[in-house]
């Protein structure tokens, strides 16, 4: 299995203050990679400094090759994708456009594009019966599928979801949740953020626990699960 | 008043119109997607009309040297950056983008310069003349402070707008010109009113530049990306859109519209190098009325500030500009009534 995206002692702060202290991380191709951990530990940050949003300090590869110094349009153009904790729709614009600019990176002809927003559709049918309506006016459910699908319109390589079930239903992020295992089938890679911290195990091949802006635990999601620490700490509530 | 000369009034007032309406969509189109009020329109609406009366006057129209001049400090910051950053295959593209093709307009209007010319030829050359300006001030002025707060954009607009009309005073001297009408003659609109055809042609030309703006901005990709720009910054980034592009393509609009508003209005008026200030603040007034983001809201404006100016000059020509500007007074009340009632919480609406 070939090594996808490697995050090796990352740095970010915020002004004068460091909020991550030194993540190093590994993701495969194909496989969906866990960042679990309590409010405030960095998982957030780490996926901001991912992206490029955010400054940092330690080297990011992806793909073979260092993208530490490219700014967040050319990661997304290499085909990384971030879905933000704020999902950043555009709120003014309607669901049709907000998919059609999700491709934009992509500069699809018009019949990929119809086959990207086809695709999309038939996996969020709500999606479809809502088009015309503007992106602020969808409920909080409607809003994470079309975050969600807005992203799936670039044909990402590495897709990373930063809690994408937060304030849903519990049948909707079972729901959620299996539409990202079923990415993986697409081949597409996935580092999950994840609050509920059981269901992101379970979604997942690997797992790291974040505590405040440190790796504390790693290993094979299973493994994870079992662990007395991770049980302790996160899932004893659950 | 009789209704005879309440007509004309309304004529002046639409042709007026159609002036602000292009100002004012210019405006609130680098407002939303740069955050910049852009004081300085005027002055290039000032560029293109005095280019046209010298390339009428078939003498060489100094914004030639201008253009190259511009070109020259923006290739010469942009090599320094790259240099320094050590991009240097960014190199080639940065002196073919920033050097070369805003120099491309200047070969025509080189060559052609000084010789008597069609009118269609003549006002194309002085279009294309002006397009490359703002696009080349903005690399300059604006990106490098693109994060800056609006504040400091709006100083640095006032400060551009103040050197813009120094050059023109430097480049194209103190004397006013008027271009030559397009069209000459009258038609019948009504029994025994009578409309120049040139301020039909005016509005009209203004019109149709409207609709082509609305149908850009609704229907190709790239007017949704202005638009994404302007609604979500930072949703605009995760799709892979670049604000630098962005900006620049919004920059050359309006350079192109206030090369449109130039050339519009300077055969019924005389132009100056400081004429610009006056039209880029009552368009300013449409914009404000438009809330700075609301294109149809903008072009209401833009009719309210035409006739309100034109039948105020009736009334009191001396009181005209005040009344127009007090026009702000009720229309940032309105505003401010509707926007206590919304949570719409960005920094763009509470400026
Ligand atoms: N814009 C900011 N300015 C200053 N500090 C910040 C900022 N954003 C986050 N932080 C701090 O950085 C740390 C990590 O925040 P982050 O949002 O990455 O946490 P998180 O793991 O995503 O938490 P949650 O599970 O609540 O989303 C926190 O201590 C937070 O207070
Ligand atoms: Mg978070």
């Amino acid at each position: 299995m070939t090594t996808l995206f490697t995050i090796d002692d990352l740095h970010v702060s915020y002004g004068k203050v460091e909020a991550v202290h030194g993540i190093s991380l590994e993701l495969d191709a194909g496989r969906i990679v866990s960042v679990i951990g309590p409010n405030g530990a960095g998982k957030s940050t780490l996926l901001s400094a991912a992206i490029g949003l955010l400054p940092s300090r330690g080297r990011i590869m992806f793909d073979g090759s260092d993208i530490s110094g490219l700014g967040v349009e050319d990661r997304v153009e290499r085909g990384l994708c971030l879905v933000p904790e704020t999902r950043e729709l555009f709120g003014e614009m309607s669901v049709l456009d907000n998919l059609l600019l999700g491709a934009f990176s992509k500069r699809p002809n018009k019949a990929k594009r119809q086959a990207l927003l086809d695709h999309v559709y038939k996996r969020f049918p709500r999606l479809a019966e809502r088009r015309h309506q503007h992106a602020d006016t969808l409920s909080g459910g409607e809003r994470q599928m079309l975050a969600l699908g807005r992203a799936l319109m670039s044909e990402p390589r590495l897709l990373m979801l930063d809690e994408p079930s937060l304030g849903l239903a519990p049948l909707i992020v079972q729901e959620i949740l299996s539409i990202v295992t079923s990415l993986r089938a697409d081949g597409v890679s996935i580092l999950l953020v994840e609050q509920n911290a059981l269901a992101a195990l379970e979604s997942s091949d690997y797992g790291y626990v974040l505590e405040s802006g440190e790796v504390a635990l790693h290993g094979d999601s299973q493994a994870l699960k079992s662990d007395e620490r991770v049980f302790e700490s996160y899932l004893g509530g659950v | 008043m009789t209704w005879d000369i309440a007509l004309i009034l309304s004529v002046d007032g639409l042709a007026g119109a159609a002036i602000y309406l292009l100002a004012g969509l210019g405006l609130v189109l680098v407002f939303s997607v740069t955050r910049v009020i852009f004081v300085p329109f005027g002055d290039i609406a000032v560029f293109s009309a005095l280019t046209l009366a010298y390339l009428e006057a078939q003498r060489f129209p100094p914004t030639i040297g201008l253009v190259a001049v511009l070109a020259g400090l923006t290739v010469a910051k942009e090599v320094v950056t790259l240099i320094r950053r050590g991009q240097f295959r960014e190199l080639p593209r940065a002196v073919l983008g920033w050097g070369i093709l805003p120099m491309v307009p200047c070969l025509p209007a080189f060559l052609l310069a000084g010789r008597e010319l069609p009118a269609l030829v003549a006002i194309g050359l002085a279009l294309i003349l002006v397009v490359p300006i703002v696009p080349l001030l903005a690399r300059l002025v604006f990106h490098p402070i693109s994060h800056a707060s609006t504040l400091v954009l709006l100083i640095a607009a006032l400060v551009l707008h103040f050197l813009l009309s120094g050059l023109g005073l430097l480049f194209f001297g103190p004397e006013g010109f008027r271009t030559q009408p397009f069209l000459n003659g009258m038609v019948e609109l009504l029994p025994g009113f009578r409309v120049s055809l040139q301020v039909l042609l005016m509005v009209g030309t203004s019109l149709a530049l409207a609709a082509l703006f609305f149908l850009a901005f609704e229907r190709t990709l790239v007017g949704k990306a202005l638009r994404a720009t302007a609604v979500n910054r930072v949703g605009a980034q995760l799709v892979g859109i670049r604000p630098a592009t962005t900006a620049t393509l919004t920059y050359t609009v309006v350079s192109l519209l206030a090369g449109f508003v130039g050339i519009l209005i300077a055969p019924s008026t005389t132009m100056y190098y400081d004429s610009g200030l006056i039209i880029g603040l009552k368009a300013f007034v449409a914009a404000i009325i438009g809330g700075l983001s609301s294109y149809p809201l903008t072009a209401l404006g833009a009719i309210a500030v035409g006739m309100l100016e034109s039948f105020a000059s009736f009334w009191n020509g001396a009181m005209k500009d005040v009344i127009v500007f007090s026009l702000l007074i009720p229309a940032l009340l309105v505003r401010s009534h509707f926007s206590n009632h919304s949570d719409d919480g960005s920094d763009e609406e509470e400026v």
